[in-house]
């Protein structure tokens, strides 16, 4: 049988390393942006965000920090929908999910570009 | 020199009911690990606009946190929070399993692999804490 080539292995790369980032990284940070900053238990002034954000290490650790995990969310919810009985629109859904993390990353490309 | 190309039969789907998860609690765990990458995706997006608030001035930053301080965004961020912790617990959990690890001959229990990155998970949480609220 001929082997068809696929771009599978490429995505499921990035779900894995999207998925390794998401668990070591993202709790802390939803922790901290999410509830203790607008909740008031600590407070990162707009100058000391700023410096820390300008910093180009800071910047690429950002990129990874948002970036791969939507590579993550693509693959998943991708196979969520098919799951669910959405046989009938598989290369919709991979292009719609996929094409979404490729939008979010030139978003956050372009993001932190203008920091 | 490229074989001639075959069509791949068409593939097989059982039917199954959209609410197949919902049959025990197996599959719902299965769909609670796989929905947490939405709650995880939505609260990146929304730390990317903050960043871009960020860019814009103090007044655009204070405005954006003064907009996460609603019960709405605060509900959605402890409910992300609970479903960020099941992914990287089950991640971990996994990855031990996947994630075959050798010292010479000897294959690494997949539970010391998974204790690791719990452990590794804790040191960096705690320096990222660190690094983001002192002074």
């Amino acid at each position: 049988m001929a082997t068809r080539k696929t771009s599978e292995p490429f995505w499921w790369l990035l779900f894995a390393a999207g998925g390794m980032v998401a668990a070591l990284l993202v709790p802390v940070h939803l922790l901290v942006n999410g509830l203790a900053v607008p909740l008031g238990w600590t407070s990162i002034s707009h100058a000391r965000m700023l410096a820390l954000a300008g910093h180009p290490l800071v910047k690429l650790y950002l990129f990874v920090l948002i970036a791969l995990p939507l590579y993550h969310w693509a693959h998943r919810f991708r196979f969520v929908l098919e799951d669910l009985g959405l046989h009938g629109w598989r290369t919709p859904i991979a292009i719609l999910c996929y094409g979404g993390a490729v939008a979010g990353t030139v978003a956050t490309l372009w993001v932190l570009w203008g920091i | 020199m490229s074989e001639p190309r075959v069509e791949r039969p068409g593939l097989y789907y059982p039917k199954l009911p959209t609410t197949w998860w919902l049959r025990n609690t197996n599959y719902f765990l299965f769909m609670l690990r796989e929905l947490s990458s939405v709650f995880i995706m939505v609260f990146l997006v929304l730390f990317l606009v903050e960043l871009y608030r960020l860019s814009q001035g103090p007044k655009a930053y204070g405005a954006y946190l003064e907009t996460l301080r609603a019960p709405g965004w605060i509900v959605f961020h402890v409910v992300a929070l609970a479903f960020a912790l099941y992914h990287s617990v089950t991640w971990f959990k996994l990855s031990g399993v996947v994630q075959v690890v050798r010292v010479g001959e000897r294959q690494v229990p997949p539970s010391l692999v998974t204790a690791a990155s719990f452990a590794l998970w804790a040191v960096v949480s705690i320096v990222l804490l660190w690094f983001m609220v002192r002074g």
